[in-house]
């Protein structure tokens, strides 16, 4: 033993040996850098820029300035003073008076009671420090500069503030209560919508796999539709439903539509068929064999219930809950276009940076924004973790027995689900075609002449239908040549390790947050991709890095699904990694790379958050033109223009089930279907 | 014939799990070399060592006289078959042979002989335009096979070939094996943990056992002479008896001393001695020859060629069995049957001992 424990030491002792790269070890390395760079770049740092803006704090350092007045006749006789001095005498500003944003100005008027224009008395200011700002009229003067200037003059100078790294600006959140109040607002109607479209998808989902109603395809694809149109237009619908004119409005009983109510029911319809998937997903796992052994012990159904099936789909339901609640604790457009007073969180970083141009305080409701989301990220990526497929080969897969009554019952509620979402989409599609709801509903195409309001008009469209299909197509190639390099390649241990965590990041970043991170980092003068602010190319980066995450995972699975040893085989055939990527990896995967850019094209058609700081003039998105149409008014084209979001996806959608059915049809001979 | 590849003090860590250790190992041209262990023992470790597909911690591997100890797979002279085949899916069966025949700057007639003579080589020439899905468990091993052999290299891999197959294909594809690679005489080195596999195909067998590596020998050499208990247990079935050693060399069994083979172990230590069921032979029951002792047949088991038998040792020394396995000629001869006695004889160069500690 003591021979092995010492040969031991002496093996440890020498160097291991290093693995001459050949080539394809390099060209692999080469990819993990460049889509690790990608990342590193339209993510990591972006967001680094967001945290340093919320700790940014400006305030007006008086001790940098001194300033000399002179005698009635012109002359300076006196001694300078410093400023600070000067209002430490006369108790002008307190310490809060200086404190202001990146953009203020402080006039030196006031540190003067006896100041008139019309005197004689002129003004000398000093610049004490390189860093020293201040502005004389137009001209910007920095550092120890000094300006001699007359009475009437001393009015033109103005002098600027300095940066400061802090918790002032969180101070100022919490203090305020306009604006903390938003973390309650937010927390209340995601958890609210949470509850009530996780019980909906549930039971909606129960009905599709646990029992033998009718028409269940057809329910299978109503349930879908949602996820077809950004969240903006439940929020018209309701609008026109619910609001001031709305037809149901009694139904309310008074309350508003404007404000939690409409935010609730909107999220539910928009946030519905994510948890269906994901619910469906977990019932579709059931094992028949439990099911057997409960009625062998004469369980009741309800029992069965509470003993089987729940905690067979646990996993599911938490994931579902988790999904729900961080689309709408993220979601702006809904809350947008129908929360009213009702502040929440992902507005608030709106009305700051677009509204109050306060970018600092922008920032940090991005923070705060950040901590549920991140929390909720964590919970699910834990339970995912600590979850075990519950399937095992020797599973039998269970089979719903028909039975009338409950039949019957399942289908009254699934049409009662279909018929709310088809309604909603419904009363979009007949307000975009009408004269003037609800006063005059002769048809009309007026509402489709897009130039005569805000938004871009038709040149929006073309724009969204560009950015989806680049979005789609670019966003498949990185999503999937990185999802390859760290599923299937071995070396680079430690950049691989990094990519992957960084892979997994954008789920936790709402789209606000990252649109704001955009402008912090690519609109910054001195950084060199700074032209690309502005243009299409940002739109693309933003959209593709924002769903990022679930394409990923999407991606690894099915590459998971690969017999690790292909790579092995080509190498020990002396093919390049390439040829085998070309010829074998990408055809088999061919359904499930259709699926990830039929998703990301999708996603860039009905994404607001993501783009609504960073489009430009230029590059107006139909998505935008929603929002900016139902902001000025025109509500009537925000659902037409919202509408043809709905068409254009559901041309591609049908597109790719084409494609698909093609593709699979011409594998068949190939692919082993069971 | 001299030594092909050369593997010098190598080691395999997993992070603080070692899973290789001082592993030196030689192989000839042209041999048949099986790695048999239990599972986990670290062969696919090696093996893949060997290929570059998991380079080694430390220590040499020299190919051809070349020092491969750093390449890359790529760089390597080698053709692999794994256990699962790993054949291409939507590729077909002549597609995937040709995978690697294509760089070469071949032109598209010569490839198209070769898959076609490859095929006719293991025997399956009408298949080439199906895909993978499409043939047998069997008849995929073989066109993984073919794959790897495709452009001959200097070094076949085989990691577990045969252990996806149900036993009767299994038996007749391990002949088949043996025959190609007899007729290519390409230096084969096959992962497997059935030690019948390894017994019947290899020139030489590699015990692996935690990550060391116990033997090398041949076949009837691993299975003769074990040099370890471990061996001696994991290789065919073996009588293991609780002892201790006399101080004339002779081992103390059932009250009785017994020669056994030359051994070095101590005198008065506690030790394992173990013979083969097959090694017991019946003996006249009046004759008092020597290394020979009474015995009661408890159970006869009929095993078809042979009779298994549990012998109780009559000698007051409690619950010692052993088995034994006679003919069916000598069951007949002898009169054996359950419930009856019996004289046995442990030959000397049969009986081998291990110290127990
Ligand atoms: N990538 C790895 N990381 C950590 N440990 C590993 C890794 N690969 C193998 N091991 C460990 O090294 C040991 C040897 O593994 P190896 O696969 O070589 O065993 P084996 O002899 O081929 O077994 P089997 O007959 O089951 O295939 C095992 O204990 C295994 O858990
Ligand atoms: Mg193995």
């Amino acid at each position: 033993m003591s021979q092995l424990i010492s040969s031991y030491e002496q093996a440890i002792s020498k160097p291991a040996i290093k693995e001459k790269i050949g080539r394809d070890g390099a060209i692999q390395r080469f990819f993990i850098a460049v889509i690790g760079l990608y990342l590193l770049i339209t993510l990591a740092f972006p967001l680094y820029t967001v945290f340093s803006k919320a700790f940014d704090t400006f305030y007006y350092d008086l001790s940098q300035f001194s300033i000399q007045v002179s005698n009635e006749s012109g002359d300076f006789v006196e001694e300078p003073i410093n400023l600070q001095e000067l209002n430490k005498q006369l108790a002008i500003k307190t310490i809060d008076d200086l404190k202001t944003k990146s953009d203020g100005r402080l006039s030196l008027l006031d540190f003067f009671p006896d100041y008139s224009f019309k005197s004689p008395i002129k003004y000398r200011l000093q610049g004490l420090t390189d860093d020293t700002t201040f502005l004389y009229g137009s001209d910007r003067n920095k550092g120890k500069v000094s300006v001699e200037v007359d009475s009437n003059s001393f009015r033109r100078i103005l002098i600027r503030p300095v940066q400061e790294r802090g918790f002032g600006n969180f101070t100022k959140f919490f203090s305020t209560p306009a604006l903390s109040n938003s973390i309650y607002n937010s927390l209340t109607i995601a958890i609210i919508s949470m509850v009530i479209t996780v019980s909906l998808a549930f039971w909606f989902a129960y009905a599709l796999k646990r029992s033998c109603m009718k028409f269940k395809g057809f329910f299978k694809l109503v349930a879908m539709l949602p996820i077809l149109v950004p969240s903006l237009l439940p929020g018209i619908a309701l609008v026109y439903i619910f609001g001031n004119q709305g037809f149901l409005k009694d139904l309310l009983m008074g309350e508003s539509i404007y404000g939690p109510i409409g935010i609730v029911m909107g999220s539910v319809f928009f946030t519905f068929p994510h948890a269906m998937i994901i619910i469906s997903a977990a019932l579709s796992i059931s094992d028949a064999r439990l099911y057997e052994a409960a009625d062998s012990l004469r369980a009741s159904k309800w029992r069965k219930f509470w003993t089987v099936t729940i905690p067979g789909a646990k996993y599911g339901i938490i994931s579902a809950c988790i999904v729900v609640f961080n689309l709408v604790i993220t979601d702006f457009g809904l809350p947008k276009v129908i929360g009213g007073n009702f502040n929440v969180l992902a507005v608030d970083i709106y009305k700051q940076v677009i509204g109050q141009q306060n970018f600092q305080m922008g920032a940090v409701v991005s923070v705060v924004l950040l901590l549920p989301a991140i929390l909720a990220f964590m919970i699910d990526r834990y339970v995912q973790k600590t979850h075990v497929a519950g399937l095992s080969a020797r599973s039998v897969v269970f089979e719903p027995k028909p039975s009338k009554v409950a039949d019957a019952a399942w289908l009254a509620y699934s049409s009662f689900v279909a018929f709310f979402i088809v309604s909603i989409l419904a009363v979009c599609q007949f307000a975009a075609l009408v004269t003037y709801w609800p006063y005059n509903l002769s048809f009309t195409l007026a509402n489709y002449d897009f130039s005569k309001t805000d938004g871009g008009g038709w040149g929006s469209f073309i724009n969204s239908i560009e950015l989806a299909i680049l979005t789609a197509v670019i966003g498949t190639v990185v999503i999937f040549l990185g999802a390859y390099m760290v599923e299937k390649t071995k070396n680079f241990t430690k950049g691989r390790a990094l990519f992957q965590m960084l892979a997994m990041l954008p789920m936790a970043i709402p789209g606000m947050v990252l649109g704001l991170s955009y402008i912090f980092f690519f609109n910054h003068p001195d950084n060199p991709l700074n032209f690309i602010y502005g243009t299409m190319i940002i739109l693309v980066i933003s959209t593709v890095t924002h769903f990022y995450t679930v394409t990923h995972l999407t991606a690894v699975t099915a590459l998971k699904q690969m017999d690790n040893e292909y790579e092995s085989v080509c190498s020990s055939l002396k093919r390049p990694f390439t040829k085998l990527l070309g010829r074998v990896t990408i055809p088999v995967c061919m359904p499930e790379i259709l699926n990830l850019s039929i998703y990301l094209f999708v996603n860039a058609m009905t994404t607001v958050s993501a783009v609504v700081f960073i489009y430009s003039t230029d590059t107006e998105l139909a998505s935008i033109a929603v929002l900016n149409m139902d902001d000025a008014g025109d509500i009537a084209s925000a659902s037409a223009m919202g509408m043809m979001i709905f068409y254009a996806n559901v041309a591609a959608r049908t597109l790719h089930a084409v494609a698909s059915r093609s593709i699979l049809k011409r594998s068949r001979a190939w692919r082993t279907q069971s | 014939m001299n030594d092909f590849l050369k593997i010098k003090d190598l080691w395999k860590l997993f992070g603080n799990f070692v899973a290789l250790r001082e592993i030196s190992l030689d192989v000839k041209e042209g041999e048949f070399v099986c790695f048999l262990g239990p599972s986990g023992c670290g062969k696919t470790t090696l093996l893949r060592a060997i290929a570059g597909l998991d380079i080694q911690t430390r220590g040499s591997v020299s190919q051809a006289g070349k020092d491969i100890s750093n390449l890359p797979p790529a760089e390597r002279d080698f053709g692999i078959v794994f256990q699962s085949y790993a054949l291409f899916p939507n590729l077909t069966i002549g597609e995937n042979i040709s995978f690697g025949l294509e760089n070469q700057g071949v032109d598209k007639n010569t490839i198209k002989e070769r898959v076609a003579e490859l095929l006719d080589l293991v025997g399956l020439p009408e298949q080439i335009s199906k895909y993978p899905a499409q043939l047998s468990g069997g008849q995929q091993q073989r066109i993984a096979l073919a794959r790897a052999i495709a452009s001959s290299p200097g070094l076949l891999l085989l990691d577990e070939p045969l252990s996806a197959l149900d036993a009767k294909v299994r038996v007749f594809l391990r002949h088949e094996m043996k025959k190609l690679q007899r007729k290519l005489g390409v230096t084969t080195i096959m992962v497997t943990h059935d030690q019948e596999e390894a017994l019947s195909l290899a020139d030489r067998i590699v015990v692996m056992n935690q990550g060391v590596i116990e033997q090398v020998g041949t076949p009837t050499e691993v299975y003769n002479k074990p040099v370890s208990l471990f061996v001696a247990d994991f290789i065919g079935e073996m009588n293991q008896i609780t002892s201790k050693m006399n101080d004339d060399g002779t081992v103390q069994l059932f009250g009785q001393a017994f020669d056994c083979i030359e051994h070095e172990v101590k005198a008065g230590s506690d030790v394992i001695a173990t013979i083969r069921p097959e090694d017991i032979f019946v003996v006249e029951k009046d004759t008092t020859i020597e290394q020979s002792l009474v015995v009661k047949v408890k159970e006869m088991e009929f095993l078809g060629s042979y009779w298994r038998c549990s012998l109780a040792i009559d000698s007051g020394v409690d619950g010692n069995e052993l088995t034994a396995d006679f003919s069916i000629n000598a069951v007949r001869r002898c009169h054996i049957v359950a419930g009856g006695n019996l004289r046995i004889e442990l030959p000397k160069n049969r009986l081998q001992v291990f110290s127990a500690a």
